[in-house]
């Protein structure tokens, strides 16, 4: 645990949070290779890490976020790295909190295993939970100071993520997000959920703060906010894209700029979201930038 | 008892057990295996397309559908190949060099094995060799390849350069897709198709066999 106080008693305050952007896109350009496992950086880059986070916290972030989206046994597995998760997820928070110097919050990112639960794919259910929990433990056992469950597409998964994290550590807020895409009928995730069901499962569930993250613009956030200020009186995080991402000259770039977003950002601290953060595409520039608005 | 309305509506509903049931009560009562995979799961699985097109059903639904599909297809097979009836096209299908997301290339196999495409699914992590050797040993028409992460996309263009080298291009057409794909990068490539959804890539499949 950091000396800050705790984050939910900050946030029933009425603290309003600008968190960090986009991770994985700060690491390629720190070296990271295209197939490589981001999280093993923790391991053999873990300066590169840290001085992305570091950026972040220069750039006005109060909550940052740990390189562990993928390590989870279940994702490491894909690079034969499951018996490293422990190692993995603590040097990852050790990392972050060594960033933060007790001036910034740590989020120890979750993200989703990559595979569908029985019976749409093969993943069975009791797997899925021992792999949340073997994360989640190793996150908390290295003092995380939230579990932050994202991109979600899943309500089962992201209902099992949540259970796992109030299981091994009851007394860690837990953030739970998904990703949700623009439709004529309105917004869904990939697997069909709407604002209404995540909001029902996920409080059920017993996540402390809600809402989305990825596959929109900060102008389609803006509407995902104020849908889940219908719904609920959770404190809600919302991480939009910096755009969604064009392809030029075989460069992926993000069209939205610092202030563009950062006016949304704006619109959603309006709205009563109280942690706004990057996704895909962001840079410190834009958190920067929204830090000035948004505070 | 129409077999065949019943066989399309337990598909739509992905009630597996139910579609083997009755794909095997059509073929005993002398309905032939290609009618049944026209009438029955091929045009129960274009209107899942389309379904799910629109956004009247989502992934999960589409999943369920597939599984009923297989559960009839398995049952069909030995007849199909009986009577000789040939496939709509050979199409070898992967995530490419890189990419561990497989979910997207998944549901445009499903789409193309609905449509009655031979397909040969190589996973995912696929190496652009691997994919050329592939088409050539299966004797595909069509390269399918998806990516979901901008940073594995160049692979795609190595697997167009490979084709080239070897003299296949136009003989094996690419179709490339996944969230970050577009069309300005299928140019920029010089691949021959792209998908923007499930739905669109098979018709796209379609048009590069002539089928």
């Amino acid at each position: 645990m950091s000396d800050l106080p705790g984050i939910l008693e900050r946030l029933r305050e009425g603290k309003v949070f600008v968190a960090d952007g986009a991770m994985g896109t700060m690491l390629i350009e720190r070296g990271l290779k295209s197939g490589q496992c981001p999280e093993s950086f923790n391991l053999t880059n873990p300066d590169a890490v840290a001085e992305v986070s570091r950026l972040y916290i220069g750039a006005g972030a109060e909550i940052i976020q740990t390189n562990t989206f993928g390590a989870s046994p279940i994702k490491l597995a894909l690079y034969d790295l499951q018996d490293k998760t422990e190692e993995i997820n603590r040097k990852a928070v050790a990392i972050a909190k060594k960033a933060c110097r007790s001036h910034a919050y740590v989020a120890a990112s979750c993200g989703p295993s990559g595979r569908l639960l029985k019976p749409y794919g093969n993943l069975d259910p009791e797997d899925l939970i021992k792999s949340c929990e073997r994360q989640v433990r190793a996150l908390t056992d290295a003092a995380a100071d939230a579990i932050c469950v994202e991109t979600m597409s899943d309500i089962n998964e992201a209902v099992i993520w949540v259970r796992a994290a109030k299981k091994v550590a009851p007394n860690i807020p837990v953030f739970a997000t998904m990703t949700f895409d623009p439709t004529p009928r309105g917004f869904f995730t990939m697997m069909g959920v709407d604002i209404k069901k995540a909001v029902t499962e996920l409080t059920d569930a017993g996540a402390d703060v809600l809402g989305s993250n990825c596959g929109n613009g900060s102008d389609q956030m803006v509407d995902i906010a104020a849908m889940f200020k219908e719904l609920t009186d959770k404190p809600l995080l919302i991480r939009p894209n910096a755009g969604m991402p064009i392809l030029e000259n075989g460069r992926t770039v993000y069209l939205e700029t610092p202030e563009y977003m950062a006016d949304n950002c704006r619109e959603l601290a309006r709205l009563g979201v109280a942690v706004i953060g990057g996704c895909c595409g962001t840079t410190p520039s834009h958190i920067r930038a929204i830090a000035r608005k948004v505070h | 008892m129409d077999y065949l309305k019943d066989i399309s509506e337990s598909l739509e509903l992905g009630t597996a057990e139910r579609v083997a049931e009755l794909t095997k009560q059509a073929l005993d009562t002398g309905i032939t295996a290609v009618v049944v995979l026209n009438q029955g799961l091929i045009a129960a699985m274009n209107r899942i397309g389309e379904k799910f097109k629109n956004h009247e059903i989502f992934l999960p639904d589409v999943l369920l559908a597939a599984k009923a599909m297989y559960a009839g297809l398995d049952l069909l097979k030995p007849h199909l190949v009986r009577d000789g009836i040939p496939v709509r096209g050979r199409v070898v299908i992967g995530s490419i060099q890189g990419d561990m997301h497989d979910i997207g290339k998944n549901l445009v196999a499903i789409m193309l094995k609905g449509a009655g495409f031979e397909i040969f699914d190589l996973g995912n992590d696929v190496a652009p060799e691997k994919f050329v050797a592939a088409a050539q040993r299966e004797n595909a028409q069509v390269i399918g390849m998806s990516a979901l992460l901008t940073t594995t996309m160049p692979g795609m263009k190595k697997v167009v350069d490979l084709l080239k080298s070897k003299g296949l291009a136009g003989r094996v057409k690419v179709i490339v897709g996944g969230a970050p794909v577009t069309d300005e990068f299928r140019q920029e490539i010089g691949a021959d198709a792209y998908g923007y959804d499930a739905a669109n890539a098979v018709d796209k499949v379609k048009q590069l066999v002539g089928a």
